[in-house]
C-alpha cells in the first residue's frame, strides 16, 4: 500500500485531507452549535452556481465560488434576519437560485465541461497545487478570523439576544460566522463535492459533542476525526475503486452510529450502577 | 425626582396588526422593586426589551438612566426567560458568568473581570458549581447561574424575565431573598406570568395587559403582607378568597 504514496495526486490528497478538515472541524463546531447546519447546506449548493461562472469564464471554478458562496451566506443572512422571510424559506430560495444560476453558466460555457461531476461529488484524487495554496489561505483566514472573535461567537452562538445587551456587534459577528462556513464550503467542495460537503461540516463535530461540553476540545476532535475519517475513506475508495467522496461519508456515518451506540450504551450502564448503588444505601 | 431611571410616556408598540403596549406610561425610580404581571402575551417582555433596546416603540417616549435605553445597556443587568436555552451547548457555570463582563472587541476578559464572576457566583450561593457543565443543575441553580451572570457588571437595575419557572417552590423562596439583598444596591423589575407567587418584598405590583395598571403604595397593604401571611411569598389576587390588589378601573 505504501507505493500508493510515490504519486503526486496521492500526496496532494493527503494533505488536502489535512487542510480540509482544519477549517471543517473548526468551521463545523459552529455549525453544530449553532443549529445552522442547513443554512449550510444552502451556502454548498449556492456555491454551484461560482462552479458554473468559473467554466463560464474559463477560470478556476474554485476561484469564482469563493465571492458567490460569500455573496449567498450574506443573502440568507440578510433575508433571514432582517425581513419577514424566515431563513427556512431564505435557505431555499438561494439553493435553488445558486443551482440554476450554475446550470445556465455551463449551458452558455463554450464547449462541454468534463470534469462537471468532480464538483457535484467530489474528486480528492484530482486536487491540484493551486487547490492546496488556495486552501492554505482560506484556512490561515479562518483560523485568524477564530483566534480574532473567539469570545463574542461563544456568547453569540449560545444567547444572541443576552449578547447584544452586553454590547457585541451580534449581526455582523453572525454574518461572519456564515461567511467562514461560506469559505470552509468552497474549500470542501474538491474534496466531497457540493452534494455532500454538509456531511463532513455536521458529522465529525456531532460525533464530538457527544463525549465533551469544552467547545476547544470538540473543534480539535473534530478536526482529527474528520482527518481520520477522509484518509480512511480515501484508502478504502482505493482498495474497492469506488468514489473518495461518498466512501469517506458512509465512514463518517458509521463512525457517527457506533459512537452514538456506545455513548448510550455507556449512559444507561451509569444509570443502572448509580440506581443499584441508591438500592444498596 | 432625578432618582428615576426608566420612564415610559404614552408608548406604544405593536406586531403588524396586534396591539401590543397601549400608551403605557409608568416611571421606576432608584431602589424600586417591581413585578410585572398579566397574562401571556400582554406584553411583559416586551416592556423589558423596549427598556434594553432591543425593540423601538412606535410613538411615545422611553427614557432609560436620563439617555436612549441602547446608549445605557451597561448600567442594566438581564435575565432572559430561561426555555430559550439549548442546555447541551458546550458552556459551564463559570464561562457563562463571565459572559456578563464583555468589554469589546479584541479585548480580553482581566483578572478583575474573573474576580467579579467569582463573587456574583458566591453571591448567589453557586460558587462550588463553577466547573460544571450546565446541563448538570437543576432549574433552580441555572436560574441562580444566570442571575450571577446578570448582575456581575454591577447594575443599577436588574431586569428579570419569569425568573421563578422551572424552579421548585422550595428554591423560590430563598431566590426571593436573594432580590431582596440585590435590591439594596439595584432596582428591581421582574416579569411573571404567574400571578399566583409574588414577594411581599415589592414596592409596586404592574398589571400588563395591552394596558398598564398600577398598583402602589397606596393600597397600602403591599408592605405589611408578610405580617399577615407570616411567609414572604404569598398568594396575590385580583379576587376572592383574599382581595389584596384593587379592581381595575374601567
Amino acid at each position: 500500500m505504501i507505493e500508493v504514496f510515490q504519486y503526486e495526486f496521492m500526496r496532494n490528497a493527503l494533505i488536502a485531507a489535512v487542510l480540509v478538515n482544519i477549517a471543517c472541524g473548526i468551521v463545523g463546531t459552529y455549525v453544530v452549535i449553532n443549529k445552522i447546519v442547513f443554512i449550510s447546506g444552502g451556502i454548498s449548493h449556492a456555491a454551484f452556481g461560482g462552479i458554473g461562472l468559473g467554466y463560464f469564464l474559463g477560470i478556476n471554478p474554485i476561484i469564482t465560488a469563493v465571492p458567490f458562496s460569500l455573496v449567498s451566506a450574506v443573502a440568507i443572512g440578510f433575508i433571514g434576519k432582517r425581513s419577514k422571510l424566515s431563513e427556512d424559506t431564505a435557505i431555499g430560495i438561494i439553493w435553488a437560485t445558486g443551482m440554476a444560476l450554475g446550470i445556465i453558466f455551463i449551458n452558455l460555457a463554450p464547449g462541454y465541461a468534463p470534469d462537471l461531476f468532480s464538483y457535484l461529488f467530489g474528486n480528492i484524487l484530482t486536487i491540484s497545487l493551486t487547490d492546496l495554496y488556495i486552501m492554505i489561505i482560506l484556512d490561515f483566514a479562518i483560523i485568524l478570523i477564530v483566534a480574532l472573535f473567539y469570545k463574542e461567537f461563544f456568547s453569540i452562538s449560545f444567547d444572541e439576544e443576552f449578547s447584544i445587551v452586553v454590547g457585541i456587534p451580534v449581526r455582523i459577528l453572525y454574518m461572519v460566522i456564515l461567511c467562514m462556513v461560506a469559505l470552509s464550503v468552497v474549500i470542501l467542495i474538491r474534496v466531497v463535492g457540493i452534494i455532500l460537503v454538509i456531511a463532513l461540516l455536521t458529522i465529525p463535530a456531532s460525533i464530538c459533542s457527544q463525549f465533551t461540553y469544552n467547545i476547544k476540545k470538540l473543534m480539535v476532535g473534530s478536526v482529527v476525526v474528520g482527518i481520520i475519517s477522509t484518509v480512511a475513506g480515501l484508502f478504502i475508495s482505493y482498495l474497492l475503486n469506488i468514489a473518495s467522496g461518498a466512501s469517506i461519508v458512509i465512514l463518517l456515518v458509521l463512525i457517527f452510529t457506533v459512537s452514538f451506540f456506545i455513548k448510550n450504551v455507556l449512559n444507561s450502564l451509569t444509570r443502572r450502577r448509580h440506581s443499584r448503588s441508591i438500592t444498596i444505601e | 425626582m432625578n432618582d428615576i431611571i426608566v420612564d415610559f410616556k404614552n408608548v406604544f408598540f405593536s406586531y403588524g396588526d396586534r396591539i401590543i403596549l397601549e400608551d403605557i406610561s409608568f416611571s421606576v425610580r432608584q431602589n424600586d422593586f417591581i413585578a410585572l404581571i398579566g397574562p401571556n402575551g400582554g406584553g411583559k417582555t416586551t416592556v423589558l426589551k423596549i427598556i434594553l433596546g432591543l425593540l423601538k416603540p412606535e410613538k411615545g417616549i422611553v427614557s432609560v438612566f436620563g439617555g436612549k435605553p441602547e446608549e445605557n445597556r451597561k448600567l442594566i443587568g438581564y435575565l432572559p426567560q430561561s426555555f430559550l436555552f439549548d442546555l447541551n451547548f458546550p458552556i459551564n457555570v463559570f464561562e457563562t458568568v463571565i459572559m456578563g463582563r464583555y468589554h469589546g472587541l479584541l479585548k480580553k476578559y482581566s483578572e478583575s473581570d474573573k474576580k467579579a464572576a467569582i463573587d456574583a457566583l458566591s453571591t448567589v450561593g453557586m460558587l462550588e458549581y463553577m466547573n460544571h457543565h450546565i446541563s448538570m443543575l437543576s432549574g433552580g441553580q441555572l436560574q441562580r447561574v444566570l442571575i450571577a451572570r446578570a448582575i456581575v457588571r454591577e447594575p443599577e437595575l436588574l431586569l428579570l424575565d419569569e425568573p421563578m419557572s422551572s424552579v421548585d417552590p422550595a428554591s423560590q423562596k430563598s431566590i426571593y431573598e436573594l432580590f431582596h439583598e440585590l435590591n439594596k444596591k439595584m432596582a428591581i423589575i421582574f416579569v411573571t406570568h404567574d400571578i399566583g407567587a409574588i414577594s411581599s418584598y415589592i414596592d409596586r405590583v404592574f398589571c400588563l395587559n395591552r394596558k398598564l395598571y398600577y398598583h402602589g403604595p397606596g393600597e397600602g397593604s403591599l408592605g405589611k403582607l408578610a405580617e399577615a401571611y407570616n411567609c414572604p411569598v404569598e398568594i396575590l389576587a385580583h379576587g376572592i378568597p383574599h382581595r389584596v390588589l384593587e379592581r381595575h378601573k374601567k
